[in-house]
């Protein structure tokens, strides 16, 4: 979006201008540099340190008194201690779960919907899409919310986190904003040759958004995978608890893990590599979508709101 | 797509939008149900995504009406007694637990504004000025990636960063100083949350700031530096002015929400601070109503933040109409 083009040089009277703006100077230079290395290991050192902790071995752990930078050896005991049954692995197997039917049910619904609202000759057209553009508007209130879901009947269940959050209105009138972009030529020219509204949608409007739907799809994704308040919210059952909630009781409140939470028997390695553990597991799949969302968000999602 | 297919094959180039209103010419003589054979597929894609929308915003929304109620969940909204306006005394009784969240409520927005709010101005400033576009990039991958994780697992890091068995502890005592106390406590609570918002959304709020910065004319550099303006000067007298617009706008959006600030980020603390310190309106709504038992007064309570907030962006809206800004929208 802004960085793509390379600075214009220009020697001028008055020194080098780099698209206007004179060179830094030596001090300057430096201080940002100093400045951008610590803001970047702010960031990255903590990831170094849990990733570190949580393979390192038990001994090394207990001797440090917790947290390790660099671990003496790999050991993955922990790993394999809370992905072999229990609490861990039964969050993790649902997280996985809602995020992956609530992604693609967000993808259905958001893309149906985008498509609906750019048919601005339809009846009624005007009002729909107030209607979503209103809502964004307001936020009803947790209390409200949580009378919906509970006269539903969704509470302990696990639609009431992917159902209530399923269509972000946002999300729709950027996939929109995509559709009433294309160029309405092909469209006509395919309803000429006797396409359907189904059809359109299906062939035409789908796999051209394909771009746009990536970018929101990886959105919703990590919506669904990072919501923790619904979930504590509407589940008071522990056993649909997704990896957030198994989180905050183990990790955050530090609420000791047993062996019997982990259907292990042997003696567990220390409780801060199994809490580093948890943490890397939840965060690894951000971590693999990052790049994709990384190469699209800025491009993709802004220009996208901004024109709608 | 405005006329029959005949017409249209008989007008193989058809101008698209003549009228330029974004609108086709009107169709005549369509009644309501020939629109609807016509329609019906259109408004079908549509359905099932408007029903989400209606009934977890919309309907939802009514649900507000308990403020109104003696709410009891066995008796639900149609039998729960009305009280008129009785559930919204507690604003105006001086009760010491809704003052005390209100307090810290506008205490955090506070502190937010004015430490949170500059941090990505400042840095999408420095990242603008970089001359190596790969640097720039590399910087902004790093500093994006504290956006995408969720508050669990940022409060879960601070802790483990600054926690008693913490990194920084650790290491301090290895060196035979002092631990510090940071986790828990109340007093450097608030350090502790603003730096957690600034560690989670300063690299990404960068985004926007960038996006305008890139938009402003190479010109106005040029001309400024041939008039002798040194690089300070040049932030100073073409660079934030520039900028002017998209700040306004996020402070009225900032304003509009000063009454719900990190929700998610303070319940998930509480335990470990107490209430007296991180109760906020939001929490205060959550642990009284859902978990307290006080649906109607919380109902209230939460319905009064949301008009509020309301009020308060379409007034500061107007404030920066009468300034001379854009704002977020004209009516």
């Amino acid at each position: 979006m802004s960085t793509i083009t390379t600075p214009r040089r220009r020697k001028t009277g008055r020194g080098t201008l780099i698209d206007g703006v004179p060179r830094p100077s030596r001090v300057e230079s430096v201080i940002k540099a100093i400045v951008l290395t610590i803001a970047c290991g702010l960031v990255i050192l903590p990831f170094v340190g849990i990733i570190s902790t949580s393979l390192a071995p038990a001994e090394q752990v207990n001797r440090a008194g917790g947290f390790v930078l660099l671990p003496e050896g790999i050991d993955l005991t922990a790993y394999a201690s809370i992905l072999t049954g229990g609490v861990v692995t039964r969050a993790l197997l649902v997280s996985v779960g809602v995020t992956a039917v609530g992604t693609v049910l967000s993808l259905t619904l958001t893309a149906m919907l985008g498509w609906a609202l750019s048919r601005r000759q339809t009846m009624g057209n005007r009002q729909l899409l107030l209607l979503v553009l209103v809502s964004l508007l307001f936020n009803p209130g947790i209390i409200p919310s949580y009378l919906v879901v509970q006269q539903l009947g969704m509470l302990d269940t696990l639609s009431a986190i992917i159902v209530p959050t399923a269509v972000s209105a946002f999300n729709v009138i950027v996939v929109r904003a995509f559709f009433v972009g294309l160029p309405q030529e092909v469209m006509d020219s395919a309803r000429i040759d006797g396409a359907g509204e189904w059809k359109l949608f299906w062939y035409m409007g789908l796999p051209l958004a394909r771009p746009v739907l990536a970018v929101v799809g990886l959105f919703y994704g990590v919506g669904y995978w990072n919501a923790f308040f619904n979930a504590m919210l509407y589940l008071s059952d522990s056993s649909l608890w997704p990896l957030q909630l198994v989180l905050r009781t183990y990790v955050v409140d530090g609420t000791q893990l047993g062996a019997q939470d982990l259907g292990a028997e042997a003696s567990l390695p220390p409780q801060t590599t199994i809490q580093m553990a948890i943490l890397v597991i939840s965060i690894i799949p951000i971590l693999i979508v990052y790049p994709f969302l990384q190469r699209h968000f800025a491009k993709g999602m802004l220009t996208g709101a901004v024109k709608g | 797509m405005t006329a029959t297919r005949e017409a249209r094959a008989s007008t193989p180039t058809p101008t698209p939008d003549p009228t330029g209103t974004g609108r086709p010419a009107r169709r005549e003589s369509q009644g309501f149900w020939a629109r609807l054979r016509r329609d019906h597929p259109v408004l079908l894609l549509a359905l099932p995504g408007i029903a989400v929308v209606i009934v977890f915003q919309y309907v939802a929304l009514g649900g507000n009406v308990i403020a109104f109620q003696d709410y009891q969940p066995y008796l639900g909204i149609g039998r729960s007694l009305w009280v008129g306006f009785e559930n919204f005394s507690i604003l105006f009784s001086g009760d010491p637990e809704f003052l005390n969240a209100l307090r810290n409520t506008l205490y955090i927005t506070l502190l937010q504004t004015v430490f949170v709010f500059p941090a990505p101005i400042i840095l999408a400033l420095l990242l603008n000025s970089l001359v190596s576009n790969k640097v720039k990039q590399a910087v902004q991958s790093v500093l994006y990636l504290p956006h995408f994780l969720s508050w669990v697992i940022v409060v879960a890091v601070f802790q483990q960063m600054l926690g008693g068995a913490g990194m920084i502890n650790n290491f301090l005592r290895s060196h035979g100083w002092a631990g510090v106390d940071i986790i828990g406590n109340p007093d450097a609570f608030y350090a502790l949350i603003t730096s957690q918002v600034i560690w989670k959304d300063t690299g990404w709020a960068t985004i926007l700031f960038l996006a305008v910065l890139s938009q402003i004319d190479r010109s106005l550099y040029e001309a400024s530096a041939m008039d002798g303006a040194t690089r300070w000067r040049q932030i100073w007298h073409v660079t934030l002015p520039g900028m002017k617009p998209i700040i306004v706008l996020l402070l009225i959006l900032k304003l509009g929400d000063s009454l719900s600030v990190g929700f998610e980020q303070l319940l998930l603390q509480q335990q470990a601070v107490g209430r007296d310190v991180s109760e906020v309106l939001d929490t205060y709504v959550y642990n009284n109503g859902v978990i307290g038992g006080a649906w109607g007064v919380s109902a209230a309570v939460g319905l009064v933040k949301g008009l509020v907030g309301l009020v308060l962006v379409l007034v500061a809206n107007k404030i920066a109409h009468l300034l001379g800004e854009e704002g977020v929208y004209r009516a």
